[in-house]
Parts: structure tokens; sequence; C-alpha cells
């Protein structure tokens, strides 16, 4: 009788628990559907009354935020692709070739695990100024892909570490280069890894906003973190809107989570305990 | 077989761009910020060479001390609300408790929101006028506060959301770490007559040390580096008093246009968290465990 009792207060501690965790997202749903009218009538925390769907209409033609949304998308998927493609062929280099001066470079990147964004953040906004590359999709891409190397080259040396090296000897034996060995061979099997480096690029481009507000500032280049942040001033008084917008910018990390639950986990503790 | 992975040139085109792209955007910069640390600099004009004087002029810094001070506030914080929480639903959950995945599932949300997103949710939330947290506190007959504009609450309101997003992170992170312990030796463990409290304290958390100990870091660093919530919540006001280092650096640099006080204080960031790296190493040094 006395487990029962733990147990009950157990279940109870965790859903409690569970609720503090996403409540604010379920408010965050309820009052992108009011309009001002019934918050400030006192219905803030409640089921809208009404769904004023037209909030989201706003949001995303009038704030701009399906411009946004599309920056976005266009900024993260280039820096998935190309940091994905370049960590893949380092940690290759690294975990497989045998050249002098291999653990200097491994050291090198390693200790771009360290590095903090803001240790860079004046020195770059000047070189991009000098460059005259501020305000562009460049001047965030580029210094996105930089950051996501060192992790990304990590987390892939040590699959490589795991993989056998049976097929590319015989790929070797039967007279392929070594490129296309890479590109043929070895690029398929390391999927699962490269799966897992992605979900954590896609996190961490998608949320950045130091860079963001730092180094764009023109309507046509705004992500949504810089997107959302002008349009705080604006749209102060229009909770329904600024809801809407925010609930847009979250939604695509929540539906790759629900997807992908698992590899989403596994990948954020892979990158915590590697860095 | 030797020859070919032992090709300077093959090696020289797999490693080549990404170094390129690392070096002109991580490395250089780093020694950039160095140098500008040492220089007087608004930016436009000439460099003036000042050797160390930015950063004694850092710490003689009221607003730069309190920030300082501000944000190891946050890092015993971070420990005391998010480990001990993220512990004990660890070791709970990894017990096989009914809807154990549901659960996990759901305390990580958090961890994945842009934290534009929760400050623009806690400014709401925080609302003196109508927000959630006041309607709460007027239900149950309290006359609410201005969390954000009142100097004596500001503190605590801005850096509660942070701790609350991530407890999920290092409740999996620990979770993964108990996961990792075989089921053996709790198997001994109920043999000999251990409750689930004495396994957790003696079994457990013994075995756990190293995966605490990434938490642990992730925790202190993380509070250290704090920047995007405080911008977005109060950019460090009212009156510095939640000013953190990274967001003085900010002002510094961008608002009032002293490029050689904002990179001292850039360089003092990232040495902070070295020295802490270090510190943690050092006195929580644990073996490896193998099984």
């Amino acid at each position: 009788m006395k487990i029962n009792v733990t147990k009950v207060f157990l279940h109870i501690l965790l859903a409690a628990f569970a609720i503090v965790q996403v409540y604010p997202l379920i408010f965050l749903l309820f009052f992108s559907l009011k309009d001002n009218n019934e918050i400030y009538s006192g219905n803030v925390m409640g089921v809208p009354h009404k769904l004023h769907w037209e909030n989201y209409h706003n949001a995303l033609f009038n704030a701009n935020v399906g411009h946004y949304l599309v920056n976005s998308i266009f900024v993260t998927a280039v820096v998935i692709v190309v940091s994905g493609i370049l960590a893949c062929m380092v940690s290759y280099a690294i975990a497989r070739m045998r050249v002098r001066g291999n653990n200097i470079v491994k050291t090198f990147f390693s200790i771009g695990l360290m590095i903090p964004l803001h240790a860079v953040l004046l020195p770059v906004f000047i070189m991009l100024r000098n460059l005259k590359m501020l305000d562009t999709y460049q001047a965030i891409i580029v210094p996105y892909i930089a950051f996501a190397l060192p992790m990304a080259i990590f987390f892939m040396i040590g699959f490589f570490q795991t993989l056998p090296l049976e097929l590319e000897e015989s790929a070797f034996l039967d007279g392929c280069g070594i490129f296309r060995t890479f590109f043929t061979i070895i690029l398929p099997l390391v999927k699962p890894a490269l799966a897992t480096i992605s979900i954590f690029t896609f996190l961490s481009t998608w949320n950045e906003m130091m860079f963001a507000i730092t180094f764009i500032n023109s309507e046509k280049y705004r992500t949504l973190t810089v997107g959302i942040m002008q349009m705080v001033g604006q749209y102060t008084t229009d909770w329904g809107s600024m809801g809407a917008g925010l609930v847009v910018a979250t939604l695509p990390t929540v539906i790759i989570y629900l997807l992908f639950s698992n590899q989403v986990q596994s990948g954020m503790v892979a990158g915590a305990v590697k860095g | 077989m030797q020859r070919i992975l032992g090709n300077k040139k093959a090696y020289l085109v797999f490693v080549l761009p990404a170094f390129i792209i690392y070096v002109v955007m991580a490395f250089v910069p780093i020694m950039i910020s160095g140098y500008y640390s040492v220089m007087e600099w608004d930016g436009i004009g000439d460099k003036v060479y000042t050797g160390i004087s930015n950063y004694l002029e850092l710490v003689k810094d009221e607003a730069f001390l309190l920030s300082a001070r501000n944000s190891l506030i946050l890092a015993v914080a971070s420990i005391v609300g998010q480990l001990i929480p993220a512990l004990f639903f660890a070791l709970v959950l990894a017990r096989n408790v009914k809807g154990e995945k549901v659960y996990r599932t759901i305390y990580f949300i958090p961890v994945l929101l842009s934290t534009v997103v929760i400050g623009q949710l806690f400014l709401k939330i925080y609302n003196p006028d109508y927000g959630a947290l006041n309607a709460i506190i007027k239900c149950f007959g309290g006359k609410g506060a201005d969390w954000l504009g009142d100097k004596r609450f500001v503190l605590a309101a801005s850096f509660f959301p942070i701790i609350w997003q991530y407890i999920g992170y290092h409740m999996l992170i620990l979770y993964t770490g108990i996961k990792s312990v075989p089921s053996e030796i709790y198997e001994a463990a109920q043999i000999d007559g251990a409750t689930e409290t004495q396994m957790a304290v003696h079994v457990t958390i013994p075995l756990i040390k190293n995966t605490m100990k990434v938490s642990l870091t992730f925790a202190v660093i993380g509070s250290l580096k704090l920047f995007d919530l405080i911008w977005v919540l109060t950019k460090g006001g009212p009156l510095h008093a939640s000013e953190v280092p990274s967001t003085l650096m900010y002002t510094s640099i961008f608002t009032r246009m002293e490029y050689g006080m904002g990179s001292a204080m850039a360089v003092f960031i990232v040495v902070e968290c070295l020295l802490f790296y270090f510190v943690i190493e050092k006195f929580f040094k644990v073996e490896a465990i193998t099984y």
C-alpha cells in the first residue's frame, strides 16, 4: 500500500512538471488566436472565445513573417548542406588518411568547440563591413557554417572510427580513386550520422540571434529571429498578431521534433557530451 | 592502400575548404579581438595603443562588476534550479515509469524553442497590465508587480525563463547517463535489499559522476555566456540591474562605440569560460568507469 502512495505522488509530480514545461506554449497558442478586446477584458490565460485566424494572416503577410520564414528556411538549409558536406570531407581525411600534421589539424578544429560567438562578433562585423558584405545572406551563412563545423567534425570523426575499413580497401583494390570512393561508397554510409548532425546544426542556426541581429538589417534578408525582434516595436499592442508570428517561427522546429523526437534527443545529447 | 590514404593532395582537397572558412571566421577573429582589446578605438578614427588600460578600467567599472556578479548568481541559480530537479526527474524516469517516453519528450520541448520566442512569450507573461503572472496573483488576491521594470524583481524574473528552458536538457543528459549503467548492477543491489532511494544515492549517482560533470560544465559556462534572453527581455536594464557581461559588451560596442572596451569584455568572457572549464575539470576529476 505504501508503495502505491509513493507511485501516485510521483506521477502527480511528473504530470505537474510536464504542465509547467508546456503551459507557456499553450498560453502562446491561445493568445495568438485572441483579439485585444478579449485579452484586455480579462481573458489572458484561458481558451479563446472566438478564434481570430486573421491574426495569422496579419502576421504572415502584413508583418512579413512569411517572408522571414522563407529566409530562415533558405539560410538554414544552405548552412546544413554546406557544413555537412565540408565536415564529412574533413572528418574522413582526419579519421582515415595518414598524412603528417593530421593531429594538428584535428586539435585546431577542436579549439573551435570552445569559442563562444561573442569573442568574434566585432572582428567578424568589421570584416564583413570592409568587404561590403553586411546585410546580405552570406553575412550570416558563412559565419554559421564556420561555427557549425567543429561540432560536426567531432561527431563525424567518432562515427568514421566505427566504420570498418574493408569496404574502402576493396574499392581501392578495384582501382577506385579516393574521391570516387568517398562520394559513392562513404557518403551513403554516413547518412545516419549526417542526420544527427543536421538536426544539431538546424537548431543552432534556426535559433541563433546575436549574429543575425548584428549582421542583418534590411527587410529583404531578415531571418525569423531578426524579423521578430523588429516586429516587436510595431506590434507591441497587437498581442494576437505577435503571438501568431511567434507560433509560425516555432512551428517548423516543433514539427521536426515530433517527427524525429528520438534523433533530436540523441543528437542534442551527443552535442553536449562531445562539447 | 597506403599510397592512396597517404596522398597529400587528396588530403588538402578534403580539408582546405573547411579549414579556410574556419580560420577566417573563427580563429583569426579571436586573435583580432585580443588585439582590439589593447586599443582605444571608436571604430572610425585611428586606433591608439593603450596597453592593458582597458582591462584596468574594466575591473573598476561598476556596471561591469555588477554584470559579472549577475552572471555568477545565474551560474549558482542554474546549478541549484536546473541540476537538482533534472537529476530528480532523470532518476525517476530512468526507472521504467509508465509514460517514460511521453514525459521525456514533453520535458525536452522548451529546449528547442528559440530564445527570441521564449523572450517574447515571457514579456507577455510578465506584462504588468495584462500578463498571465499578474492575472494569477490577482486571482489569489495579490497585487502583482512590474516584474521587468522593478530593480528588485528584474534579475529573478529574467533568469527564470533560462533556468526553466534548460531543465529538460540536463534531464536528458543525465537520463542518458543513467540508462548506460548496466541493469545487472541494480539487480544485485535489489537482491541485497536496497530501496529505490538507497540505490539512487549509493549506486546510480556515484556511477554517473562523469555525466553530472558534463551537465555542470554546461550550466556554468552557459550562464557566463548568456546574451539572447536578457537582450530580448531587458537589454540589461533597468539601470544595469539585469546586466550580464555579454549584454554590456554589446552595448559598449554597438551603442557607445567603445570598440576597445567591448573587445576587452569579449576577451574577459572567453577567459572566464575557459577558467571555469578547467576548474570544473580539475575539481571534479573522475576516473573513467568501465563495466
